[in-house]
């Protein structure tokens, strides 16, 4: 039955148990992945309203656009490449492979730890050229947004840390593979994110 | 059964307490008469939901309540009393939501013949400002304000110099006269409200909000803050007087223009010191006071609430019943007959040394410190130097004997309750907020910890 | 892997079974104990901001003869009474107490889908009130700045506690947000993922709807206050300027530029306004399973309360700007927010028809549930109706910021989901402890409650139709404000003095019934729903026994033609129902005339 059915149902006219004896879930999907998804549209929220919010403060006089060090499309290369290998590890656990399991998983956490210094690096950068947090709502936003961003990640890479622990200490991919899946969808969700964060920084 | 009853009690309770309560919307004077309709619109509409709701219910309660052998009558849904209800919801919505967006529709669009005036909101007080001949209001911003220029007015703007300010909190309007308020706050967030007016708007720092009326009935309104504003918030009053247009006029020619403002005459220093000789006698040759004579030191008190305190003596609003000591000034501060005078003497105090008075009072500092940073630090500063801002003197290392004294006067209505005292009415709430003569002298004793 | 549907791990699922008293009742992941360790917090912080309430209303009722009350204080109380009012008591109590402890109760759940994070969830919410609580002892105290915590006041001189009260205000509020999270998440998938064989959707008690759509509104919600609180934070402690223009703070000018104070009351209220509905959307589904079981009648137009419940939802989260008709915000967005605001009415009042439809033609037990409710569906009904002066738009310019809209609110979401607490904790009493209360003493409990908090917010209203404004710690000289309003203040201080006192009768009836109470029938209402058919009272770790349950029927056949008891237990087949050995038979195909 599809959702709107399911809300539009007369249940005191159909007894007994509907669908077979099936359990009920609305959808037929593990739980964690329905908890993500939820998370996903949580953080969203999060990162719009900031965006709202960017929008609003700019139009209010005193903001002076900041330029974003070029850098930064060095960082995106970096997450892309992360998300990448992501992807690549999650085909292989889901074929059930071992091969390249390794270079793939650990590659993808180490290309998003190196994105998050590089992050740090161009803090410094913009630190040393005098465009302080408090100086303008323009860099406070940049610094907010970006952190804010990394903060996520570093998250991200809590769950990968633990994956990776199972994985070092022998644990087979299968064990893993529901946690693979998933960072997969949060690293991508994250780079769709820092796309769209970078795109609106770089054009306002 | 019970409950149905105290239910049908109650509806009629509520009706009754409606036509009986003394507690109603103050009488209008405004044309915002199409305000009121819609109250009385949405009155009539949610009063008989209300009533016919819950007799409803009274009733159901009272009629199907348990009885042995009846059973309930098994129904799901009912489609057509549902859309019906539906149905004649949406038409009492429509009945009060059509009336108020018209109404709404005046309020955003003030007429063209609306003279502008500006509210400026500070921690705690109201200020007016009304365009001089150009009719046009000069630019303002923060940046500007100082004691002498508490709008913030641009001094290089040209439309800003016949502007006409009015420091203290009570303004005045033409009757008839439809005005359109712009609102501006320095601060905090404050809200312009006067209750028979019927409209209000927060004041929001950093841009103009505003409001628009037509008074219609002559009188002196109360102005309140109706936005949380800090812990003077219930004190921010003024008020606001409807008068014929003539009246209004000369009131107006009667206020400072901004430029006028800004070039005061010096002060005569000699011809202060030439008049402060009758000071001496009590208040000291240094203006270091007197305790047997009753003098306080004001040597070092900020020259414009000296200023403003010899003008309240001169108009009897302190120094009334009561007040012994204080009539005695009555006399001295009407030897300075003209504004001059009064200003050429606190300038010739305000050269006076300030050495801190001698300690007469003891009580717990701890305590008083508590009071006094919970509750004064906020006009008067954590370290009692007093502030023009909040029009608060300075009170440390003043007479603490006087302070305590002048405290009590608040407490007792002897002192601030005067109508020409604008400002006192704040330390009156202010200090009947204060325990008992024991916590006045912890306060006090505090403040001498203050240099 | 293939998807293998959530109850169907039955077999295979590992309760994580405690072994000590520390795993049994302080970290523990059953929902059942984490349900009342929220609850019992979540009363313990409203039982401070009752206190709170009382000594700013004795400074209000008798300004002369109460002088332990300073403005300073005064304004603390206020701010402090109301955030815990309505986060830390409402929003915790019915979504982390009432929620826990039903939803995987009324599903056919063995727990939540994931214990683990529940309990985490409610350590966190310890975390958050620790902080919250410790701002009463910091130097400057708990922020006085009111409830909505509006910049720039909320961070200058004149505002009480504005160096570490609001800082810790602020982080309280971001780790209560991470807390709910962290709940809500496992509400939302446990209600979606995990309901036992034949529970489908339009089979849920109301209860779980209202818990349902609450947490969806919460999880999308509370990350405005969470951006809001970080931004501030950051205006705060970093000098940024998100909120904070350029102002003057006692006579020198402050170090910001530029912010918009109006950008955090659009933040606030985009949370501000749906957080209404997170308390009092739980509360409708609650009382209406309430009224259903006491009345002995199905739920009337179920599909009806369930969409009513959805369409509020979703209404809620474009009604916020008409907290800020008068916030000086572009006025001419007051045409769209009075609109969208006047038509949540209709979802409301049709709520409202069905509830008392429900009574129509029922069976009416006058249970002390049965007492609180009814009284929820008077004093919501007021409530709901002042709502609709405050949101026409004009009729709100002389009312906002006036004691109308404190009466308004209080009936609305203060006065009326505490009834439907009330009638939910008497209600389901019996199931959480295995005793019955005392049906005399909760009466008593129910009189002092309802005409109390009745005759404290009537007469409110009436001194905001004089223009009596809020948040003033006393009302000082005025032309327009005549003295009788003071006695009226008085009489409110002491009506809230009695039904504060009166709550004592509460906790002496559930402390005392814990103790002494009267062992009780595992289904002493003869309620049909779920929660009501486990096999042990009060139900133990794993809530089911060896086998899960299984639903036939929705969760209001009451009364239904042909059968012989006057409710059929949603777990009872069709062709077990036993039925009355008279000609009413033949209705029994057709149980639904009025449907047709």
């Amino acid at each position: 039955m599809s959702l709107f059915e399911q809300v539009t149902d007369k249940p005191w006219e159909r007894k007994g148990v509907i669908g077979g004896l099936s359990p009920e879930g609305t959808f037929k999907t593990q739980a964690e992945r329905v908890a993500l998804i939820f998370f996903l549209i949580i953080a969203s929220v999060v990162f719009s309203l900031f965006l709202v919010s960017y929008y609003i403060r700019m139009e209010l006089p005193d903001w002076e656009p900041l330029s974003e060090p070029a850098q930064l499309w060095f960082n995106t290369g970096l997450l892309v490449a992360s998300s990448i290998l992501f992807q690549w590890a999650r085909n292989i656990v889901v074929r059930n492979g071992k091969s390249n399991l390794y270079t793939s998983f650990f590659g993808a956490g180490i290309f998003a730890i190196l994105f998050i210094i590089a992050q740090l690096v161009s803090w410094s950068y913009l630190q040393a050229g005098g465009f302080y947090l408090s100086s303008n709502p323009a860099n406070a936003f940049y610094y907010l947004l970006t952190g804010l961003h990394a903060l996520h990640l570093v998250g991200g890479l809590w769950f990968w840390s633990k994956s990776a622990i199972r994985l070092i200490s022998g644990g087979e991919p299968k064990d893993i593979r529901l946690s693979i899946e998933l960072c997969t969808i949060y690293w991508h969700f994250l780079l769709l994110v820092w796309i769209a964060v970078f795109a609106i920084l770089s054009n306002t | 059964m019970t409950l149905a009853v105290v239910i049908l009690v109650l509806v009629i309770g509520s009706v009754v307490f409606h036509f009986a309560s003394p507690w109603w919307f103050t009488d209008i004077a405004s044309d915002w008469g199409s305000i009121d309709f819609t109250i009385n619109v949405t009155f009539w509409v949610t009063g008989f939901v209300f009533v016919a709701c819950n007799l409803f219910l009274a009733y159901c309660v009272w009629k199907f309540r348990h009885k042995e052998g009846h059973k309930a009558k098994y129904e799901p849904e009912n489609h057509k009393l549902e859309a019906g209800l539906s149905i004649f919801t949406t038409l009492g919505v429509v009945a009060m939501l059509a009336p108020g967006l018209f109404v709404w529709a005046t309020f955003v669009t003030p007429p063209s013949d609306a003279l502008e005036y500006e509210v400026l909101g500070t921690q705690w007080q109201w200020q007016f400002r009304y365009p001089g001949a150009d009719g046009l209001l000069g630019t303002a911003d923060t940046g500007f304000v100082s004691e002498s220029n508490p709008f913030g007015i641009n001094p290089e703007d040209p439309y800003g110099q016949d502007d006409v300010v009015v420091n203290d909190p009570q303004m005045h309007l033409a009757i008839n006269q439809p005005v359109k308020a712009l609102l501006r706050s320095n601060d905090v967030l404050h809200n312009y409200t006067v209750p028979q007016f019927r409209v209000k708007m927060d004041l929001v720092p950093g841009l103009v909000s505003y409001l628009w009326f037509d008074p219609t009935k002559e009188g002196t309104y109360d102005i309140m803050c109706q936005e949380l504003c800090g812990i003077g918030h219930f004190v921010m009053r003024g008020s606001v007087t409807v008068q014929s247009q003539e009246e209004f006029d000369n009131w107006l020619a009667s206020q400072p223009t901004f430029s006028e403002t800004q070039r005061p005459a010096p002060p005569d220093l000699s011809a202060g010191q030439a008049q402060y000789a009758t000071c001496a006698a009590c208040h000291g040759a240094n203006g270091e006071g007197n305790q047997a004579l009753n003098a306080p030191k004001i040597a070092g008190q900020q020259p414009w609430y000296i200023e403003r305190q010899l003008n309240h003596f001169k108009q009897g609003a302190r120094g009334g019943a009561g007040d012994t000591n204080g009539s005695q000034m009555t006399a001295f501060a009407s030897m300075l007959t003209t504004d001059e005078a009064v200003r050429n003497i606190s300038a010739y105090i305000a050269t006076f040394p300030d050495t801190p008075a001698t300690t007469t009072i003891a009580g717990d500092i701890d305590n008083g410190f508590d009071i006094y940073d919970r509750n004064c630090a906020a006009c008067h500063l954590d370290n009692g130097s007093g502030t023009w801002y909040t029009d608060a003197p300075k009170l440390s290392g003043m007479s603490d004997w006087y302070f305590v004294t002048q405290i009590s006067n608040f407490r007792a209505g002897i002192r601030g309750n005067h109508p020409y005292d604008d400002y006192g009415e704040q330390m009156v709430q202010m200090a009947t907020a204060m325990g008992d003569l024991e916590e006045i002298n912890d306060v006090a004793a505090y403040i001498n910890t203050l240099r | 892997m293939a998807y293998v549907p959530l109850a169907d791990q039955d077999q295979e699922m590992e309760m994580h079974h405690p072994h000590t008293w520390v795993e049994k009742y302080v970290f523990s992941q059953d929902h059942k104990v984490i349900g009342v360790q929220y609850g019992g917090l979540a009363v313990f912080t409203g039982i401070i901001g009752l206190a709170l309430s009382l000594l700013f209303r004795l400074q209000l009722g008798f300004p002369e003869s109460v002088d332990f009350v300073d403005p300073n204080f005064y304004y603390q109380a206020v701010t402090m009474h109301g955030m815990i009012m309505v986060v830390y008591f409402l929003t915790a109590l019915f979504l982390g107490g009432f929620g826990n402890y039903m939803i995987p109760l009324m599903l056919g759940a063995r727990d939540m889908v994931f214990p683990f994070l529940n309990m985490m969830s409610v350590w966190t919410f310890f975390i958050s009130v620790v902080i919250l609580m410790s701002s009463f002892f910091v130097s400057g105290g708990p922020t006085g700045a009111g409830w909505t915590l509006y910049p720039p006041q909320t961070t200058m001189a004149g505002t009480p506690g504005h160096d570490a009260g609001i800082i810790l205000m602020l982080v309280s509020l971001a780790v209560f947000v991470v807390a709910f999270t962290m709940g809500g998440l496992n509400y939302v998938v446990t209600i979606l993922q995990y309901r036992c064989r034949g529970m489908t959707l339009m089979r849920m008690p109301l209860t779980i709807w209202g818990v349902f759509v609450a947490t969806v509104l919460g999880l999308f919600a509370f990350p405005a206050l969470l951006v809001a609180c970080i931004m501030m934070m950051f205006d705060t402690l970093l000098g940024t300027s998100f909120f904070m223009p350029a102002v003057i703070e006692a006579g020198s000018p402050l170090d910001y530029e530029g912010g918009s104070p109006i950008l955090f009351q659009h933040l606030f209220w985009f949370f501000g306004h749906p957080e209404v509905y997170i308390v009092a959307l739980p509360a409708f589904g609650l009382v209406s399973d309430v009224l259903s079981v006491h009345a002995r009648k199905n739920i009337f137009g179920y599909r009806m309360m369930v969409w009513a419940i959805i369409a509020i939802g979703g209404l809620s989260f474009i009604v916020w700007a008409h907290h800020m008709y008068v916030s000086g915000m572009n006025p001419y967005f007051g045409f769209f927010f009075a609109t969208t605001t006047l038509i949540i009415a209709v979802p409301t009042a049709l709520k409202v028809y069905n509830w008392i439809f429900t009574l129509w033609e029922g069976d009416i037990r006058l249970n002390a549930p049965m007492y609180f409710a009814i009284g929820f569906i008077f004093t919501f009904i007021h409530g709901g109706l002042t709502g609709l002066f405050l949101g026409n738009v004009v009729v709100d310019l002389p009312l906002s910021d006036t004691y109308f809209v404190v009466a308004h609110f209080h009936l609305v979401m203060g006065v009326s989901p505490i009834l439907v607490l009330f009638a939910a904790i008497y209600h389901w009493f019996p199931k959480v402890s295995g005793r019955m209360f005392n049906e005399k003493l909760a009466k008593v409990h129910f009189w002092f409650t309802f005409l109390g908090a009745y005759s404290i917010f009537l007469p409110l209203h009436y001194l905001g139709f004089l223009g009596v404004p809020r948040r003033y710690y006393a009302l000082g000289n005025t032309d327009f404000i005549p003295l009788s309003a003071q006695d009226l203040n008085s009489t409110v201080t002491v009506a809230a003095l009695i039904v504060a006192a009166s709550q004592i009768l509460f906790f002496v009836n559930i402390i005392g019934s814990l103790k002494w109470g009267k062992k009780a029938d595992p289904n002493p209402w003869g309620a049909a729903s779920l929660e009501w058919q486990t096999p042990d009272t009060p139900p133990v770790h794993g809530n089911w026994g060896d086998k899960l349950p299984t639903v036939y029927r929705w969760a209001y056949d009451y009364s239904v033609p042909g059968a012989a008891e006057d409710y059929i237990p949603q777990t009872v087949p069709e062709n077990e129902v036993i039925t009355a050995s008279d000609d009413n038979f033949e209705t029994n195909k057709d149980p639904s005339p009025a449907a047709i």
